[in-house]
């Protein structure tokens, strides 16, 4: 299967603060209610971002000089909780293509991945001097760099960290690995009929 | 060379190395409900794929039934429309279905054990992340997205990174009025909802070797919450018994094959592990969460905390939480008034979570004003209560006795907070919105501090409602 080769991520980004921000509030769960993703990014952060009648509460991503950004920037265990690729797709499909934050939870991450979505973890002061210059200047271009795992916006060049087999991935174009995984299929059937609880 | 179960396990349905760096790892054991899975199919429809070992995977259906409503269709359609996705699906590709008429249908965790799918040694994945409920029986249980659904049916196989493993061993005796749940609250408290990240549990020690099962499986299923995708109990005589004659469990010579092979693959006495924590169990206390993640949790007789005394790294996040669970900084949570109180759940809805609590309950009427609910986790579990007059408990204090599924953990059915009610509930997430209204609360506790809180209307010390201190330690 061929995919894109996922270099970099380059546009504007919106810093959405605070740790431990959940796939519950990325998408609430009655979101979930479908048989398809179509639509998803409609419903990103809904309950934080919405009041019940679905007008506007005050959030990063309902200020208009974000509109439009592509990169996603927030605090520590971004994506912590269920495992729901809703998350990763609503993100996707509202238009964001990377994210950076302190750290990721575990199955995000490999969600995201899956997706072609660069997930860099950065310094909580790196995070921090990101944030303050985004606010102050809304149209900062800021680059994610897959290929040198770097984040860099005016004159700043950030280290970032990317787990090795995602960087591979993303850059190679295999970040979604069905491809190889069918190409084993006779690898497959051998360890199949080696456990006993699959070969009945 | 001396191994963990892990390392063990993964070596065994380890098949190669991808391009990547990662294993391309066999999984045997494949579960499915009705949310995560749709999506799945869709794209294997899209690619001409089939279902690589249709008998390998099992679905049930449990996040979106109502569980007081038995016929169909579904008040609400979209609920419908996933039930029949799903039906659809299964009857396509040969997969066996615990449907509603089945009697086996459940919360897919409570099914898998049940129905002794779930066995030693086995690797388990579900688009869920409480799959880690699974370790309780020495099974490797992974939560995964929906394109690895995909890469499942397909192939019966994922892309996986190795993890890390982290032996918590647990020692001494648990105090009255402690019960698992305590446990798994306490190890996330002290370890933090991120402390496993790249992490596998492997929960040791007096406590887990004198545990049955079930509290097993409450343990487990709660790593996920302290970042751990994995969480573990190496198997032993109880995990075999447990298993005995269940309806997918090997039978006759193929059993004592199966305990042999079993038995090999806990983890080695010598065995190195990445991290150990040590925990005594006369230090955990009652545990319940105040804020609006599972590693916010404070022992009953704690004062919520302030932000004025709290460290600087941890000021801005116990603001968020205080303003959004709108209980009074610095003071005792005990004596907080309630609105719901919810017992069920994949972490706590199986038969012992009901006999515990019935125990106690009989005679005891829910405050006025508190509306209560008990949801089997599973047909299996409603059918065992009432074999044992639980039911009629739980009814007759003023419970409402509903049928098995998720329910109000994360309200993907009928079963909502509304406003800003308070629930004390048995469940695994106290995440904002978790239970169905945007600006719902949820306090997470064991089954027992839930009815003590159901009876009085406050959370409550159940070793004083109940006057447990009384009895022997477990």
């Amino acid at each position: 299967m061929a995919l894109a080769k996922i270099t970099e991520v380059r546009g504007r980004a919106v810093h959405v603060p605070g740790d431990d921000i959940d796939t519950d509030r990325i998408i609430p769960a009655r979101f979930m209610k479908c048989i398809t993703f179509d639509g998803l990014g409609e419903y990103l952060f809904f309950d934080v971002r919405k009041h019940a009648d679905g007008s506007p509460k005050a959030h990063p991503l309902n200020e208009p000089q974000h509109a439009g950004a592509t990169i996603l920037v927030s605090g520590a265990n971004f994506g912590c909780g269920s495992s729901r690729e809703h998350a990763p797709q609503a993100i996707y499909r509202y238009g964001f293509r990377g994210v950076i934050a302190e750290s990721f939870a575990e199955i995000f991450f490999g969600n995201c991945t899956t997706l072609g979505i660069p997930c860099f973890s950065v310094s909580r002061a790196d995070r921090e001097a990101l944030a303050a210059a985004l606010a102050a200047d809304p149209k900062l271009e800021v680059v994610m760099d897959v290929a040198k795992v770097e984040v860099r916006y005016g004159s700043k060049v950030i280290k970032a960290t990317l787990r090795d087999s995602a960087q591979k991935g993303l850059v190679a174009g295999q970040w979604d690995p069905i491809g190889e995984l069918l190409d084993g299929a006779p690898a497959v059937a051998k360890v199949g009929k080696s456990l006993a609880y699959v070969a009945g | 060379m001396a191994k963990t179960l892990f390392q063990k396990v993964w070596e065994a349905h380890a098949v190669r190395q991808l391009s990547n760096g990662q294993t391309q790892l066999f999984i045997g054991t494949h579960l499915i409900h009705e949310v995560t899975s749709p999506q799945a199919f869709g794209m294997l429809r899209d690619l001409g794929l089939k279902v690589a070992y249709p008998h390998r995977t099992f679905a049930t259906v449990d996040h979106i039934v109502p569980t007081d409503q038995v016929t169909e269709p579904y008040a609400d359609p979209l609920a419908q429309s996933m039930m029949d996705e799903l039906r659809k699906n299964c009857r396509e590709f040969g997969i066996t279905f615990f449907d509603r008429s089945t009697g086996k249908q459940g919360i897919v965790h409570i099914v898998g054990p049940e129905q002794g799918i779930t066995q030693p040694g086995t690797t388990i994945a579900c688009g869920d992340s409480h799959t880690s409920t699974h370790g309780a029986f020495g099974a490797i249980g992974f939560g995964i997205g929906t394109t690895q659904i995909r890469d499942l049916l397909a192939t019966q196989t994922m892309a996986m990174g190795p993890l890390k493993v982290r032996r918590i061993q647990v020692d001494g005796k648990l105090l009255p009025g402690v019960y698992a749940k305590d446990v798994i609250l306490h190890i996330i408290r002290t370890l933090g909802v991120n402390g496993g990240t790249g992490y596998a549990y492997e929960y040791a020690g007096e406590v887990f070797d004198r545990f049955t099962m079930e509290e097993r499986m409450t343990v487990c299923n709660m790593s996920i919450e302290g970042g751990a995708r994995v969480g573990y109990v190496n198997p032993d005589e109880t995990t075999f018994k447990y298993l005995q004659g269940r309806p997918y469990a090997p039978k006759g010579a193929a059993w004592d094959e199966a305990v042999a092979r079993w038995k090999s693959y806990a983890s080695d006495a010598g065995a190195t592990y990445d991290d150990v924590v040590k925990i005594r169990g006369e230090d955990i206390p009652p545990t319940v969460t105040w804020g609006i993640n599972p590693g916010q949790g404070i022992s009953i007789d704690e004062n919520v905390p302030a932000v004025e005394t709290a460290p600087a790294a941890e000021k801005a996040s116990i603001a968020e939480a205080l303003e959004y669970m709108k209980l009074p900084a610095g003071q005792p949570i005990k004596g907080t008034k309630i609105d719901v109180a919810f017992m069920g759940s994949c972490t706590n809805g199986r038969l012992s979570d009901f006999v515990e609590v019935a125990k106690f309950l009989k005679g005891r009427k829910v405050a006025p004003g508190v509306k209560a609910i008990a949801v089997p986790g599973s047909q299996g579990v409603a059918v065992l209560c009432q074999e044992l007059g639980l039911d009629k408990v739980f009814a007759e204090a003023g419970f409402e006795w509903r049928g098995a599924g998720c329910s109000m953990c994360l309200a993907m059915n009928p079963d909502k907070l509304v406003g800003d009610q308070l629930c004390a509930s048995s469940s695994n997430r106290n995440f904002k919105g978790r239970q169905g209204s945007p600006t719902g609360r949820t306090i997470l506790m064991s089954p027992l501090m839930v009815a003590a809180a159901a009876v009085t209307g406050r959370v409550a010390d159940a070793r004083e409602v109940f006057e447990l201190r009384k009895s022997a330690a477990t």
